[in-house]
């Protein structure tokens, strides 16, 4: 079973949380500076060290020996960023089998673990992944500065090195349009509010990344609590808008039309699937349509371009995948 | 006030230039002002510079030109090619070249201060470390040029405009 088909604290708008720890090693230049025999190097040492580690198994997967359906595939899932993706020599990945723990190995840094869990739960996520940091950091000296704290390849990341973030479905405050006001309070106190593949990228289905922006000179557990009340705030404020906009008949109107057409297309794209189903998961939260969020949630991560061509045997056009993502959302909800 | 340069327009330029240690003000008007270079009076504190590099490292441009020279001895990186990339080399760089990040970093984070969680075997290192060290040159210019930050945050240039000497002629003899 993976994490996604769980339901988690505050799944109605929180689809998941994700804390992710960089480190270096002190001894090897950060990965820019490394050439493909020295990230495999790099990489083996800290296989070596988790090599006993038992708490969760872990399949060492070489980036390389992907298909590149199979590497955009993971970043669709939020297991890797893109950038890892799209370069895969020397790179390896550490995956539970549930995924949500993921190891990227001479990504950006040496090691980034991250930890990726349904609904609010950022204390567990960070808890997971700090432990696995422990268990390496007996073994391996870290990059690390008294001042500066764990040292990473960006000055961003400075000090915890923690970037703990959470995916929310805000249908309502966005139809409200009170997100751009809302992004520019968050970064008044130290968080980002964007897309949900973060800088840069487009806002599709209302869904929305709140994370943590300064690392240095602040706790991991401040940083957290910080980040857990400020997602709570807007929770909040997503529920009251929420309860006023379902009393709006055409709004409504837009619930259940999204649904009939999920029910009964013949080809559905994967944008439209995405927007679709921003109305139908608003819809089921608020009790007005009976659809469990599990089921949509699996829909959402499994049905993404990528995602459908890894999984399936043989390549498939826009064309195939349009028919069968609409099949797939059909035996779903029917 | 009238400008002391054209003596026809209304003065709404205050500059107080410290220069070695001495104090010349002048008042002038805007167009006087542009047209004697003073609007590019701020360069030396590099305030307003384009997004030509990355962004990250932009208050630490005007260390640009000398930084070829330097080079971090365990990965070869300069501190250009860190202003290029916007990635820092290997750990040994953030020592090498702390001065000229730290006005970035503390940009980025408003602090400079780890304040989380310390690998076990560092914390051993550090309880064994009887007295605080005297601080390097590198830290002292990293502190005034903090110091520079907040002077000219507060508009206090003239105090900034100290700093700044001080921090030159540091690095002089440096």
């Amino acid at each position: 079973m993976k994490w996604y088909m769980g339901l988690g604290n505050q799944g109605d708008i929180v689809l998941s949380t994700r804390v992710r720890l960089a480190r270096n090693l002190e001894d090897y230049p950060f990965p820019s500076r490394l050439d493909a025999e020295e990230k495999a190097e790099v990489s083996a040492l800290i296989k070596d060290s988790l090599s006993d580690y038992t708490e969760i198994a872990l399949k060492d997967i070489e980036m390389s020996s992907l298909t590149p359906a199979g590497a955009v595939s993971l970043a669709e899932k939020h297991l890797i960023s893109p950038e890892f993706a799209s370069d895969t020599k020397g790179r390896s990945l550490l995956l539970s089998e549930s995924e949500d723990v993921s190891i990227m190995l001479c990504e950006e840094d040496h090691v980034r673990i991250q930890v990726i869990y349904p609904g609010l739960s950022l204390e567990e996520a960070f808890n997971a992944a700090e432990k696995i940091d422990s268990h390496l950091e007996k073994k391996l000296s870290y990059a690390f500065n008294e001042k500066l704290g764990y040292l990473t390849q960006c000055p961003t990341n400075l000090g915890t090195g923690m970037r703990a973030s959470v995916m929310l479905h805000l249908p309502a405050l966005s139809k409200k349009g009170a997100m751009r006001g809302l992004s520019t309070t968050v970064s008044k106190l130290g968080l980002t509010l964007r897309g949900s593949y973060g800088e840069g990228s487009e806002v599709s289905g209302d869904i929305y990344q709140l994370s943590n922006q300064v690392t240095l000179g602040i706790s991991e557990s401040a940083a957290i609590q910080n980040l857990s009340s400020i997602a709570m705030q807007i929770i909040a404020q997503e529920k009251q808008a929420r309860a006023l906009l379902v009393k709006d008949e055409d709004f409504m109107d837009k619930i259940y039309r999204a649904y009939g057409i999920l029910k009964s297309a013949y080809k559905l794209t994967s944008r439209e699937l995405t927007n679709l189903l921003s109305y139908v998961r608003l819809g089921a939260s608020e009790g007005i349509l009976n659809v469990p969020l599990e089921k949509l949630c699996t829909l959402f991560i499994e049905l993404q371009p990528a995602t459908m061509n890894a999984q399936s045997e043989a390549p498939l056009s826009q064309s195939q995948r349009d028919l069968l993502r609409a099949e797939r959302v059909r035996e779903a909800l029917n | 006030m009238l400008c002391q340069n054209c003596k026809k327009n209304e003065a709404t330029t205050h500059i107080k230039r410290v220069v070695n240690g001495e104090a010349t003000e002048n008042h002038l008007c805007h167009s006087c002002a542009e047209n004697l270079g003073f609007d590019d009076f701020f360069d030396d504190f590099s305030l307003n510079l384009p997004g030509i590099f990355s962004s990250f490292f932009g208050d630490s441009m005007f260390a640009l030109g000398e930084s070829k020279l330097s080079r971090c001895e365990k990965c070869g990186c300069c501190f250009d090619d860190i202003i290029k990339s916007g990635k820092v080399g290997c750990a040994d760089c953030y020592t090498k070249f702390y001065s000229k990040l730290l006005p970035s970093i503390q940009r980025i984070h408003g602090k400079a201060n780890h304040g989380g969680k310390v690998p076990v075997k560092h914390e051993t290192v550090t309880a064994q470390k009887e007295e605080p060290k005297e601080k390097t040159t590198e830290e002292k210019i990293a502190e005034l040029q903090l110091q520079m930050q907040k002077a000219i945050e507060e508009q206090n240039f003239e105090r900034a405009a100290v700093l700044r000497d001080e921090i030159k002629s540091m690095k002089g003899e440096n």
